[in-house]
């Protein structure tokens, strides 16, 4: 038994070894810096946070009653050179990281389109969160999945997330930042894959009863094999275009993976506008559109006419 | 007849909520045969139930917040229960229905109706003792404030046996909460238990503002103020600015639901994130509301059990001041996720930074208030210490998420739930208990058992590590809150230490429990019993009577000379005023509080399961209630001079007798 105590400090260490602790072992640019930035806020206030405990510690016990050695100041309430040091020092340390956030917020808004040093053509990816599944599109591509994403490694990744259910959050953990999703909104997020991989894709914000199964992988991998992929894809026969959408944005739980060979041009589009009296500002050119075909489950008239 | 109300509604076919009702339906049955057993009904209603006494109020209002605290753990400890087995296909024994339901009360039980709660019985026992006033501003509101929050508490748990609770999360996001996904009565048991346990909460907030800016004694400016009854000021402050907020938000979500309006719907131009914005502008200052009060409790134990005052009185109250009006300018920072602009988020972000410097000067203050001191390690002490470095480190990871870059990571995430955990349970759950067992002999002239008290610390200490230290980790592995099962193997081992951490918290509860069982049942034992008073050798006006005190609180106003008068006098050997005694202006007890909470209680049942002829019943009561008690002009009475000097001449006996004994 006592042998098995001496171990007891490692505990912790053997439970993470063979552990993907997904946050701190990012797999691209953006994941980098929020690990980054997030160790950095750490290191910095464990200056404080661990003298803080110690001196805490420290004195309750030198000061305890019983200890009659120590000095005793029953009056002693004021110190002004203390006082500039215990503003001082916090205030210090909320500079510096007010000023690491005012440079990572906007670096790497996640609006802000990413950029690889051999200027590789963007993948743009539409997503839907569904309940209790997200589907995602691309537009250029004409293809869609369910449930899966499959990227190619070393290309910006342009996200345009809408919902046609309630809201949740769009969350890729080892790519990073995570955008929300909602119904009548387009929000963006740009990631970017380092490397091949297959990675947890998942909806953390509750959105109901299927919640917890409302998971996709996302698979990275190199160009080459992300276009067989894309013919791959092509060369199935589903089509998903207004009469069949309906069917396959219905509530499911644990929902299957899904490929769509035709995806009709502006179903992304018409999701979003079917929550807005059938508008659908174009993010890119501010050019409001009426969208004639806006999926046919749109809401009856909202009494609502520009 | 019934509108939705039917025997559906019932969950026989759920086996644990079955089990609950006999359980409660057993303790509740005996509770009222043996009030009825010992003929104490009639003691019960006059001196209880329609006690307007704000040391009666304060007891009731933590003897609610002790049962709602067990409901919220009950609750807690099914959650991680369904986590440590709901693994790689095993679906646990609690599917999506029931423990969506589960983890919506955990919260809204454990901040409305244990947490508000106890800090308005706090609040209660201690403000008025504290400036020298004989009761609060309001009396009757007092009593009011109480069966509003009351009937809230009645609401959300009868939801447990009539009809569901909501299963949207404990603030209730639309649009899942909206008629058109969540069409069961879940939401409105949340929005009508809510609505009139805020309405108590408001009132509290006006009473005691009123209370403490007109009612201190003497000679008490603002700067000799006790540092509890600061933050219980910059709290009542926070709920009168913000909880009108959360009834208007609540109120919005209401028309959507019963008047079919669009607010915060998907179509017809509802707005999602409108709601979002305006319930954490309550809901940020809320969580201040909370912990400002857990600061001063903290403040008075460190001093009074250092034997010293507290360092930098000034610095205290200009930091307290401080995050009173921050915490007004951060809510954003409870979705940077939403897509807003960088300048926004920085904005946001560099406040929520700002908030840690007058926290962090806090905890050094209380740190330089023992330095140099006599610290006497009793269970509130012990509280203390384990909040100082708890919340510390709580407070570090507070900060890391109002970093946006870090939080478009850590947001809803099992890191964001161990968080909030640590400074709740570490800050203001703490600081409840410290109080508690600070004030315990005030209020009832004996003290607590310390031996159990030390053990329900240690408890809930390590607990509490064994219990959230794992979530962070799940945190950074990627899990997001509110999961009912979960196949990551990398997940399993944690939750199973955390499910371990739940059980010793479970022992501290056990502990704290056994704890009062002990104190009551050695109350008269000589080392037990508080003759003076004052068992601490306080610094604040509340030790200066006799314990507990009576009625009308001071036989005579004290003469205030500066911060900590009662102490300075006690060291130089002062005795008492001589001031002559006067009648005593009091209120009356009255049972209009208890009519118009029975009222609240049946309309907002009736409007839960739109049964509108006795809703209208309830509002027309509550009408009428109101327009009698004001037609009511015999609310007071004289406490006549005979009666005041034998009070007192029994309070010298006893502070004689202890002298004796000494």
């Amino acid at each position: 038994m006592k042998k098995l105590w001496r171990y007891l400090p490692a505990l912790p260490a053997l439970m993470l070894s063979g552990c993907t602790v997904d946050l701190l072992q990012p797999r691209g640019p953006v994941a980098e810096m929020n690990r980054d930035v997030m160790v950095a806020e750490f290191v910095i206030m464990m200056l404080v946070v661990v003298p803080t405990c110690a001196a805490t510690l420290y004195f309750a016990w030198k000061y305890r009653a019983s200890n009659k050695e120590a000095e005793y100041l029953p009056t002693w309430d004021h110190s002004t050179a203390i006082e500039y040091v215990i503003w001082g020092v916090p205030a210090i340390l909320i500079a510096l990281l007010g000023a690491i956030s005012w440079w990572s917020t906007h670096a790497y808004d996640p609006y802000r389109p990413l950029q690889t040093a051999d200027n590789v053509k963007p993948l743009n990816v539409q997503v839907v969160s569904l309940d209790w599944k997200w589907m995602f599109i691309y537009p250029d591509l004409g293809i869609a999945t369910i449930n899966q994403l499959d990227v190619p490694t070393n290309t910006p990744l342009n996200f345009q997330i809408t919902s046609d259910t309630v809201m949740t959050s769009f969350f890729i953990p080892r790519l990073g930042s995570m955008i929300y999703s909602m119904p009548g909104e387009q929000t963006q997020l740009h990631l970017l894959a380092s490397e091949s991989g297959d990675y947890l894709g998942e909806a953390s914000q509750f959105s109901g009863r299927g919640f917890s199964d409302m998971k996709f992988r996302t698979l990275a991998m190199d160009p080459a094999q992300f276009n067989d992929w894309v013919e791959k894809v092509k060369s199935g026969s589903e089509n998903l275009d207004d009469t069949t959408y309906p069917k396959y944005a219905a509530p499911q739980e644990a929902a299957p993976v899904q490929y769509f060979a035709h995806v009709q041009p502006d179903l992304f589009d018409g999701i979003v506008a079917k929550y807005n009296n059938g508008m659908m500002v174009d993010k890119k050119t501010g050019k409001v559109m009426h969208m004639q075909s806006a999926s046919n489950a749109a809401p009856s008239d909202t009494g609502m006419k520009e | 007849m019934l509108g939705k109300l039917s025997f559906s509604a019932i969950p026989l076919d759920v086996p644990i909520l079955v089990g609950t009702f006999l359980g409660v339906a057993v303790i509740g049955l005996a509770v009222l045969g043996a009030v009825t057993y010992y003929g104490k009904w009639g003691y019960l209603w006059r001196d209880w139930l329609t006690t307007v006494d704000h040391k009666r109020l304060a007891v009731m209002y933590i003897i609610l917040a002790i049962v709602m605290l067990f409901r919220g753990f009950a609750d807690a400890i099914m959650m991680r229960t369904q986590l440590a087995l709901a693994y790689k296909g095993n679906p646990g024994y609690l599917p999506p229905h029931h423990y969506d339901q589960v983890f919506s009360a955990h919260g809204t039980i454990m901040i409305f109706f244990m947490a508000m709660a106890f800090m308005t019985g706090l609040m209660n026992l201690v403000v008025p003792l504290q400036i020298g006033a004989r009761d609060v501003a309001f009396p009757f509101l007092n009593s009011l404030s109480f069966y509003m929050t009351l009937v809230g508490a009645l609401l959300i748990n009868i939801s447990l046996f009539i009809g569901e609770f909501a299963q949207c999360g404990w603030l209730v996001y639309p649009p899942l909460s909206e008629m058109q996904f969540s069409p069961g009565v879940g939401v409105d048991y949340y929005i009508w238990a809510v609505q009139i346990s805020g309405v108590g909460t408001l009132l509290t907030g006006v009473n005691f503002f009123t209370t403490i800016v007109k009612m201190r004694a003497p000679g008490m400016g603002w700067m000799q103020m006790p540092v509890f009854t600061w933050t219980a000021f910059c709290t009542t402050v926070l709920i009168m600015v913000s909880f009108p907020v959360l009834t208007v938000t609540l109120a919005l979500l209401s028309l959507d639901r019963y008047l079919g309006m669009h607010f915060f719907t998907n179509d017809a131009g509802g707005n999602v994130m409108l709601y979002l914005s305006m319930i954490w502008t309550w809901g940020h200052p809320e969580v201040y509301i909370l912990v400002i009060p857990a600061f001063g409790v903290f403040s008075e134990v460190t001093a009074t059990f250092s034997q010293k005052p507290l360092f930098g009185y000034k610095t205290m109250v200009y930091a307290t001041c401080s995050i009173m009006v921050l915490s007004f300018v951060v809510w954003v920072h409870h979705f940077f996720t939403m897509g807003a602009g960088a300048n926004v988020n920085t904005f946001f972000g560099i406040m929520t930074m700002i908030i840690a410097v007058p926290t962090g000067v806090k905890i050094f203050n209380w740190l330089f208030t023992m330095y140099k001191g006599r610290v006497e390690f009793t269970a509130p002490m012990h509280w203390t210490l384990g909040f100082m470095i708890t919340f510390s480190i709580g407070g570090m990871t507070g900060v890391m998420m109002a970093m946006p870059a870090a939080d478009w990571i850590l947001h809803n995430s099992l890191f964001l739930i161990a968080h909030f955990h640590n400074v709740i349970i570490g800050g203001v759950y703490f600081g409840y208990i410290a109080g508690m067992g600070f004030w315990f002999p005030k209020a009832f002239g004996f003290k607590l058992n310390e031996a159990w008290g030390k053990r329900a610390f240690w408890c809930w200490f390590v607990g509490f590590y064994l219990a959230f230290i794992p979530l962070y980790v799940l945190g950074l592995e990627g899990m997001t809150r509110r999961m009912n099962h979960y196949d990551n193997p990398d997940w399993y081992p944690w939750m199973l230490v955390a499910e371990v951490g739940a059980i010793v918290i479970a022992l501290g509860i056990v502990c704290q429990l056994t704890q009062l069982y002990v104190s009551i049942r050695d109350r008269n034992l000589p080392e037990n019993l508080d003759l003076t008073g004052d068992p601490w050798n306080g610094r604040t006006l509340e030790w200066s009577i006799s314990s507990p005190p009576p009625a009308y609180n001071f036989a005579v106003i004290p003469d205030i000379h500066g911060l900590d008068t009662f102490h300075t006098e006690k060291q130089l050997g002062l005795k008492a005023h001589g001031k002559p005694l006067a009648p005593i202006h009091m209120p009356k007890n009255t049972s209009a509080g208890v009519f118009i909470g029975l009222f609240s209680f049946i309309l907002g049942f009736a409007s839960i399961w739109y049964i509108w002829w006795l809703a209208a019943i309830g509002l027309i009561g509550i009408v009428a209630t109101m327009i009698l008690r004001s037609a009511n002009r015999d609310v007071d009475y004289y406490v006549p001079v005979s009666e005041i000097e034998h009070n007192e001449e029994v309070y010298s006996r006893r502070i004689a007798a202890a002298q004796a004994a000494e």
